[in-house]
């Protein structure tokens, strides 16, 4: 890792209204949309005394990660192979891989940033309580993350252009969403829905973060369905990464 | 001192030959030109000497070093501007030419440096803002802020409008004068004559011929050029038969023939004999232009 190229990539990272909008301001403003509606704010009986609000928190963090890992990051990482930016930092005492980790690391605090605004927006506006258990929490988090930048990684593997790789994202994008619960929070979901949607590293996610808001230690096959994605996700990104 | 030094190099993609045994060696503070049509090898050749490519066969040595075995130290010594290369459109040059600075180990002071380029009315410019001429100012600063012994130029003024390639001409020989040693990669003939100290001359792989601008000229069979419109038609055959003649070609009655000394007096002498007038006749040396047309014809 580079402090310079890092510092760089901060910034033009800042320097991207859409990706800033779409990973640190939609998530917490889908999150007060929904929490404006009155009907979602009142206890369930079917989700156990949950609000609809309050199973949608997991849902909005894990929105914020996709994005980043998966839209930003893949069209960013393609983009410097594909304008020569990798090949123009191979010539220089510094290894081009510093981009990568560099992409990586950008996008990464992006993602848990957008979450933290996401939990303090619920926690403000729609009294939804913090993770009981912290720790269990952020490992969940971390683990999210990687799966991410995994994922995110392998896209602009297989993605020869910047347009490939936007394509390619947002195909990848739905399902994504789909998993983590967008459209029916895994724990509405039908029993078999739910048991297929947790194989997946954003529905282990969303169960996971959810566990670890009620309390509970997240589950070890949620925690492990996650580092298992990302070191497949990441292994397959290593080995058809092209530099050129 | 030989700088650069590239024996028998060989490069194949996909069974192909594209760099087919290749030799050359560069001295300390010349500007080296490899010319050649577009698909002859050139870039692969100098991507070998920058370490970006793995040779099949052969060796380069620049500065001693191995470019694949050795690249962290070859990134010291080699500053390289790569052909078809962008920035990151929202960087601006300030920030690239301290990003760069700060790769190196022992750079240049980027700030004198963008002013011999002249480039310190852009500094907060972003890098998709620029013009054609200002991005290749930038690369060859971005090439130079590692304060290089050699800097590897690959079809540097490509797209530049006249004037701003004359510039960078200026700039390319202020670089050789502070010291740098210069791989230049072009197919503007003028630029190589202009610019080079010796010329490689790359065709389908292999080093078609390899001397001085001058050199390579004189060495072509048309290095004279003669050009005049008879007043009236002369034999063809008694044209073609003439001693050293290269080349002859017609148009609009005016006639154009390559050869040596030998073509003129012989031209002379014909026309002196059918007593024909040469009407506007223009007698001169050839151009890189000519010797590389007739240099990359024989090999192809």
């Amino acid at each position: 890792m580079n402090t310079a190229v890092l510092r760089t990539e901060a910034r033009l990272l800042a320097r991207e209204p859409g990706s800033l909008f779409w990973i640190l301001a939609f998530p917490p403003l889908l999150l007060v949309i929904l929490g404006s509606v009155p009907a979602f704010r009142e206890p369930q009986d079917a989700l156990g005394g949950l609000r609809v609000v309050d199973t949608y928190v997991p849902v909005t963090v894990l929105v914020g990660l996709i994005v980043a890992g998966v839209q930003a990051m893949p069209a960013g990482l393609t983009g410097y192979r594909e304008h020569g930016i990798l090949r123009r930092m191979a010539t220089t005492p510094v290894r081009p891989s510093a981009l990568l980790s560099a992409q990586m690391l950008v996008h990464a605090v992006a993602a848990v940033l957008s979450a933290l605004l996401t939990l303090t927006v619920g926690r403000v506006l729609s009294d939804v309580h913090l993770p009981r258990q912290p720790f269990g929490y952020l490992l969940a988090l971390l683990l999210a993350v990687l799966a991410a930048l995994a994922l995110g990684s392998l896209i602009s593997a297989v993605s020869p252009t910047v347009k490939v790789a936007g394509a390619v994202g947002t195909v990848v994008f739905f399902p994504m969403l789909f998993c983590a619960g967008v459209w029916l929070p895994v724990p509405s979901m039908p029993d078999l829905m739910a048991d297929i949607v947790v194989l997946t590293p954003f529905g282990a996610a969303a169960r996971a973060l959810g566990d670890a808001t009620a309390g509970d230690w997240p589950g070890w096959a949620d925690l492990g369905v996650m580092a298992g994605w990302a070191v497949l996700l990441s292994g397959a990104a290593a080995r058809w990464f092209r530099w050129e | 001192m030989s700088v650069i030094e590239v024996t028998d190099l060989r490069k194949s993609y996909g069974g192909r030959p594209v760099v087919d045994g290749v030799s050359f060696t560069v001295e300390e503070g010349e500007i080296f030109g490899i010319l050649g049509p577009n698909g002859a090898g050139k870039t692969t050749t100098v991507e070998c000497v920058e370490g970006l490519r793995v040779p099949d066969a052969g060796r380069v040595r620049v500065a001693g070093l191995d470019p694949v075995a050795d690249h962290d130290r070859l990134t010291r010594v080699l500053g390289a501007q790569l052909q078809e290369g962008r920035l990151q459109e929202k960087l601006t040059v300030g920030e690239a030419l301290r990003l760069y600075a700060a790769l190196h180990p022992a750079p240049a002071d980027w700030r004198p440096l963008a002013e011999r380029l002249g480039l310190t009315a852009r500094l907060d410019t972003r890098f998709g803002k620029l013009s054609g001429g200002q991005k290749q100012r930038l690369f060859i600063a971005l090439a130079l802020v590692g304060d290089p012994r050699v800097v590897v130029l690959d079809e540097l003024t490509t797209g530049l409008d006249p004037r701003a390639r004359r510039d960078t001409w200026r700039l390319v020989e202020e670089v050789r004068d502070s010291g740098v040693t210069v791989l230049l990669v072009t197919h503007f003939m003028e630029e190589a004559q202009r610019l080079c100290d010796r010329v490689a001359v790359i065709d389908q792989g292999r080093i078609a011929a390899l001397d001085t601008p001058a050199g390579l000229i004189r060495r072509s069979a048309g290095a004279t050029v003669i050009t005049f419109t008879p007043s009236a038609p002369l034999d063809e055959r008694e044209l073609n038969a003439l001693p050293g003649l290269a080349s002859i070609s017609h148009k609009d009655g005016r006639i154009t023939l390559a050869g040596g000394d030998e073509t003129v007096n012989a031209v002379i002498g014909l026309l002196a004999r059918h007593r024909v007038t040469a009407h506007h006749l223009r007698v001169g040396d050839a151009t890189l232009d000519d010797a590389y047309l007739d240099l990359t014809e024989t090999t192809s």
